[in-house]
């Protein structure tokens, strides 16, 4: 089957800025991608480029299998796009909101109300959207994107400044939307967000794809050591060091006891052998340490 | 046209919601014609006058012709004569009449001379009147010639239908100019406009939305002015073409919106909207005879007005609402406004971006 998206060595420039720099990469079919980096990296120009709101300087884009620029009214309704919280007409009810994208798209008013109650807003339909929480205008705007059943739907950082609870909940309506055929691609700040619901990332800066995979080769790939910690105080410095056993480095902040260590394992053993599993915890790398293993740590405004 | 008519109802019931802007394009402008109808509704030839003592002119007048008597005069009597110039002095009351034999004295206050020169004339008016009938009695048959000043225009031209027709085309210029402007800079700025673009609605159908909403927004100022102004205390008359007042605030309100749209495409931010704005609407209402008659402007000013939309409006307004005006006589005004509409239309068209880069 046709890939989603298709996109190679596209090129944008704005000035002296070189916004998107050589891009190359393709999204299937029902697949769930996420873009991630820095601010400034080029994720809003890739997408708006493949949205076909802008058009590229040099390259190939394929959307759906077809070329979004010039705008190509055969794709409007093909897509969604979800947009800032913020996007809504002024003074309208979230019903009235969604009645009216759903009239712009020719689809019934019936399917709108259905798309209320999919993001779970039926009890909030007749609440104007300026007095909507930042949760539900933003399950809003992505009603809006999807209130014409797309195959392809755009997400731009759809749960930033949102409380735990309310991204929990954000998550698994945008499962719930992947699982139903769609294509989703998600730009984030947030790594746990793309590892939990991503099945493929690219992470980008300075306008370049700098990887592009699945989130635990991604993991794997960084090669990271473990950091295995107990609570502190309860093994003597002799018993860590022969723990570790010359593979792993000891380190104890008065609250933890942290072996970093290539071989899990080993340490794991030794330790359960002590019974001193006391406040036992595992971390391996995520994909912030990939993120941050590629982009660098320096801070940029 | 289903998108036409979804963002047509979509905007008109946000304009219904909105207070601010109901307030701005229809109580504010209601405001100005309110306290400017009264202000000069107020300068009445009534004259306030202190009477000391018996002044015959004032006596025969009130026994022959009381109705012209209290047209004319609100006399107070007293015996007084200080405290009546005093009176005069704070301004409560415009001047003391006195008579001592067969000279009347008039005692005015060079601090309204309007009032002042008022008082005088009519006095001394109906003194004479008096004089006149002495000798007409005494010698039967002598030729007087008398002065009849009457005004050209119709006796119920009030300052109402001067200041009607004004304020109504500055308030269209208002709600086009703002409306437009703010429009195009918040559905920039809050991605509404990216949301549209995205959608399969044709461009076309969201300005005919928008243009829409304003052309409906001017028929319901039309409506409110002519229903306050023709209230009984300000006594508006139209002539017969008024309906004429129509076409030409909608060909008016095309006008604005392009000159708002230009304003939209210079503007960043909803109060640079406002600013910029302001800097065009206001002086283009003093430029363009909203609140006094053109004609009473400077020269320049005149030349000045020449390139400002708003003129042409209040001038066609004025010619079909209360001038009594045949409906052909306004269309070159019309021609010029749609005229402007094409030029304003054509340069935001050029400076039109769908985003902030």
């Amino acid at each position: 089957m046709d890939a989603a998206i298709r996109v190679t060595d596209l090129a944008k420039h704005y000035g002296d800025l070189r916004a998107v720099d050589g891009v190359t990469f393709e999204v299937a079919r029902g697949e769930f991608f996420g873009i991630l980096g820095p601010n400034g990296a080029g994720k809003t120009t890739t997408l708006e480029i493949i949205e076909g709101l802008r058009e590229a300087d040099s390259g190939e884009v394929t959307t759906l299998g077809v070329s979004p620029w010039p705008r190509n009214k055969s794709l409007a309704p093909r897509i969604g796009v979800q947009l800032q919280a913020s996007a809504f007409f002024d003074r309208l009810t979230a019903r009235e909101q969604l009645r009216t994208f759903a009239e712009l798209y020719a689809v019934s008013r019936n399917r709108a109300d259905e798309m209320l109650e999919t993001v779970g807003l039926t009890d909030s339909r007749d609440t104007r959207v300026e007095k909507l929480s930042g949760g539900q205008a933003q399950r809003l705007s992505i009603a809006c994107a999807l209130v014409h059943d797309p195959e392809l739907l755009f997400l731009d950082e759809p749960t930033a400044a949102l409380d735990p609870q309310a991204r929990r909940n954000l998550w698994d309506l945008l499962r719930k939307i992947n699982s139903d055929g769609r294509t989703v691609v998600l730009t984030t700040h947030y790594m746990d967000e793309a590892e939990s619901l991503c099945d493929r990332v690219a992470i980008m800066d300075h306008g370049k794809v700098l990887n592009v995979d699945t989130p635990s080769a991604l993991v794997r790939g960084l090669d990271a050591p473990t950091r295995i910690s107990v609570a502190s105080g309860h093994l003597s410095a002799d018993e860590s060091a022969t723990i570790a056993d010359g593979n792993a480095e000891i380190a104890d902040d008065g609250a933890d006891l942290t072996f970093v260590t290539h071989r899990p394992a080993a340490v794991l053993t030794a330790l359960a052998e002590r019974s001193a599993l006391d406040g036992l915890r595992v971390r391996g790398a995520t994909l912030e340490d990939v993120f941050l293993n590629l982009t660098g740590r320096e801070y940029r405004a | 046209m289903s998108s036409f008519l979804s963002l047509s109802k979509a905007l008109f019931r946000g304009f219904l919601r909105d207070k601010v802007t109901i307030f701005f394009t229809i109580v504010f402008p209601l405001m100005f014609l309110v306290i400017f109808g009264a202000l000069f509704s107020s300068d009445s030839s009534t004259t306030k006058v202190e009477q000391v003592g018996k002044v015959q002119a004032l006596d025969s007048l009130k026994a022959q012709d009381p109705d012209a008597y209290k047209d004319l005069f609100e006399v107070t009597k007293t015996s007084h004569k200080d405290a009546a110039l005093e009176k005069v002095r704070q301004g409560n009351s415009d001047a003391v009449v006195t008579q001592d034999g067969d000279q009347v004295y008039i005692y005015f206050s060079k601090a309204n001379p309007t009032r002042a020169a008022m008082v005088q004339g009519t006095l001394a008016g109906i003194v004479n009147q008096g004089n006149i009938h002495t000798l007409q009695a005494a010698a039967p048959g002598t030729r007087i010639t008398e002065v009849k000043p009457t005004s050209v225009e119709d006796d119920s031209l009030s300052s109402i239908q001067y200041l009607m027709p004004g304020i109504l085309g500055w308030a269209v210029s208002i709600a086009g100019v703002f409306g437009a402007a703010s429009t195009l800079v918040d559905w920039r700025r809050n991605k509404i406009m990216r949301r549209l673009r995205l959608s399969p609605a044709p461009i076309g159908s969201v300005i005919g939305a928008r243009i829409g909403l304003s052309m409906v927004m001017s028929m319901i100022q039309l409506a409110v002015f002519i229903a306050v102004a023709s209230l009984p205390v300000f006594g508006l008359q139209l002539t017969g073409s008024w309906w004429m007042a129509i076409p030409i605030l909608m060909v008016g309100t095309l006008a604005f919106l392009a000159l708002g749209m230009v304003v939209g495409c210079i503007a960043k931010t909803g109060e640079g909207a406002s600013g910029l704005g302001n800097l065009i609407v206001m002086p283009m209402a003093f430029a363009s005879g909203t609140f006094f008659p053109l004609d009473q402007s400077p020269a320049w000013l005149q030349t000045v007005s020449l390139i400002s939309p708003l003129r042409y409006i209040n001038d066609a307004l004025l010619d079909v609402m209360v001038r009594g005006d045949g409906p052909v006589s306004v269309l070159p005004q019309m021609g010029i406004l749609l005229g402007f509409a094409v030029v304003c239309g054509a340069i935001a068209w050029k400076m039109f971006k769908w985003d902030d880069l």
